[in-house]
């Protein structure tokens, strides 16, 4: 049976920069492990000489021409949907400590 | 319940002024505030759609032809983007987003003349298979209030079924359009990868993400795929569409072979299901289909590889949801990482952060190999196995659920139970190929469907089978 413990829920969830409460913790590591383990039995599946299947379009290489586009999109209706802005521009917190 | 016209007839009554598109578009509107207790449609797009509609009707009266859809309304599932109102995925940290641009299926719909009335409620990011995982509410079936309408389209679902418009559409990553289509009673499509574009719909695992219609009959699914098909320079993924149309098609079944999935008829198949689906083959046989049982060995493994594929492409696509472009934001951090980490999670649900969890782990250094690639090496063999059959046979017949649509909380605290309804579904998502949803029956007051499956791009000649199942069952 695989385990996940708290404490690597909790790293998992610092590297999707997610914060998790201690109880969402505690129900991650045991649902997570019944499902890791329900996966597991691929483990047992022969895969010799197979490729991977990254995507199934069948498609390769699409080009466009490097060319510029204009969406017609417009920038005052762009903006109206940050949550924070200043002289046009995207306003986040303080980075450095 | 309000019983529409076919689409067709409709489009061609508007053309010829026979019917009015604001008529249409009000009737649709009022139809939607008359069944707010089935919780199936999110927003209205009210101001946008009698605009539009007013449009269409003096396009009409100036002499033109506008378009094959012309005055149709429809509804879309909350995560296609559009204009005239917010895009929210039924998720909270999409709440208050007011899309810059619409998605290239909505867009060509309304091209011929189709008009969005409003937004179908779904599992919030499209993940799961009931709608209750939406942030907001959760839908009822519309033949049994205390049961789902299946998920994640089971807004749209729902919606066609109770006649709110003549059709919706929706997405499907691995049954989303469907399971919600056999548990609430429509016809659902889910095309070949890439028939369809996605630019401009909120990504979930982008490498089986396809969008279709959901709809009453076989022939108007065919009919909005011919209008929503084809190449779009905004989607690279995209493919171009069946040179002859998906309209107009032969439906015979003579001379055509027909596999029926062992491994979809084991011991944990409902009975009434599979007494249903005996019954069709019946029909089918004396259609003239040669019916034969096919073994896919690896499809019990599918699931599997779709719960490993599926959270980390999810984990990847929500990441673009930081709180700091669009959205919820949680204003009270003192710095830009607290920011993220908090308005991600006052913003995401709970299934959200599970598959993000999920997600980073089978993608992180030390587990790819174990996870990841191995669950996309086990792809490729379902991918074989389905070429290996269809070499054999046209088409593939199996359910579409192991159940009828359950109780609304039977498995909501369960995360692998309710992961096990896609148990039928995820394999032609993770393959590519079209798939579709056709309704058979009723049994104990609930629909029962069946799902037809063929190759890649035959999608044409699937539709063409399917209204034949369509027809046998009437």
């Amino acid at each position: 049976m695989v385990k996940i413990s708290k404490e690597e829920i909790l790293k998992l969830a610092n590297l999707a920069q997610l914060k998790l409460s201690s109880e969402e913790i505690n129900e991650f590591s045991e649902e997570i492990s019944s499902i890791l383990d329900y996966v597991s039995h691929l483990d047992k599946i022969d895969v010799e000489g197979l490729e991977p299947t990254y995507q199934v379009s069948g498609l390769k290489n699409v080009t466009r021409s490097d060319e510029k586009i204009d969406y017609d999109i417009d920038k005052n209706q762009l903006m109206s949907n940050l949550p924070d802005s200043q002289d046009g521009q995207i306003k986040v917190k303080r980075m450095i400590g | 319940m309000k019983t529409w016209d076919n689409i067709a007839k409709i489009a061609h009554e508007v053309n010829d002024a026979k019917l009015s598109a604001v008529d249409l578009v009000s009737e649709s509107l009022s139809l939607i505030n008359m069944a707010k207790e089935f919780d199936a449609i999110i927003s209205l797009t009210e101001d946008r759609a009698l605009e539009r509609a007013k449009l269409i009707d003096e396009g009409v009266k100036s002499g033109k032809n506008m378009g094959r859809l012309a005055g149709v309304p429809f509804i879309a599932k909350d995560n296609f983007l559009t204009y005239g109102g917010e895009t929210t995925a039924a998720s909270n940290i999409l709440k208050g987003f007011n899309a810059p641009f619409q998605a290239s299926a909505i867009e060509k719909l309304e091209a011929e003349g189709a008009i969005v009335v409003a937004k179908a409620n779904l599992d919030a990011f499209a993940h799961g298979a009931s709608t209750e995982n939406s942030d907001f509410m959760t839908t009822k079936n519309p033949h049994d209030k205390t049961r789902v309408p299946g998920g994640s389209s089971g807004g749209s679902a729902a919606s066609v079924v109770l006649g709110l418009a003549p059709f919706s559409i929706g997405t499907d990553t691995g049954g989303s359009i469907r399971q919600p289509a056999a548990f609430s009673g429509c016809v659902g499509l889910k095309p070949t990868y890439g028939l369809v574009s996605r630019s401009g719909v909120v990504a979930m695992a982008s490498s089986t993400d396809c969008i279709g219609p959901l709809t009453r009959t076989v022939g108007e699914a065919s009919l909005i795929l011919d209008v929503m098909s084809g190449r779009d320079p905004l989607d690279s993924t995209t493919i171009e569409k069946d040179s002859l149309s998906y309209i107009d098609l032969d439906s015979s079944l003579e001379g055509k072979k027909i596999g029926l999935v062992k491994e979809y008829f084991d011991d944990s198949l409902n009975s009434d299901i599979k007494d249903s689906i005996d019954e069709l083959i019946a029909k089918l046989k004396t259609a003239g289909a040669e019916i034969v049982d096919v073994s896919l060995p690896i499809l019990p493994s599918a699931l599997a590889v779709y719960y490993i594929l599926c959270p980390a492409e999810v984990s990847s696509n929500l990441s673009r949801y930081d709180g700091q472009r669009f959205g919820y934001t949680y204003d009270k951090a003192k710095d830009l990482n607290e920011s993220y980490a908090e308005s991600r999670a006052r913003g995401f649900g709970k299934e959200a952060k599970r598959r993000i969890i999920i997600g980073t782990y089978v993608l992180s250094s030390g587990y790819y190999d174990a996870y990841y690639k191995k669950a996309q090496l086990v792809r490729t063999k379902i991918v074989n196995d389905f070429e290996k059959a269809f070499k054999s046979v046209d088409f593939l017949l199996g359910p579409v659920a192991p159940t009828q649509a359950f109780k609304i909380g039977e498995k909501s605290n369960d995360p692998l139970a309710m992961y096990l309804s896609d148990v039928l579904t995820v394999a032609p998502n993770l393959a590519g190929i079209p798939a579709i949803t056709i309704p058979i029956g009723m049994k104990n007051d609930l629909p029962v469907a069946v799902q037809l499956m063929a190759a890649q791009k035959q999608d044409r000649s699937l539709l063409g089978a399917a209204r034949k199942v369509e027809e046998l069952v009437k």
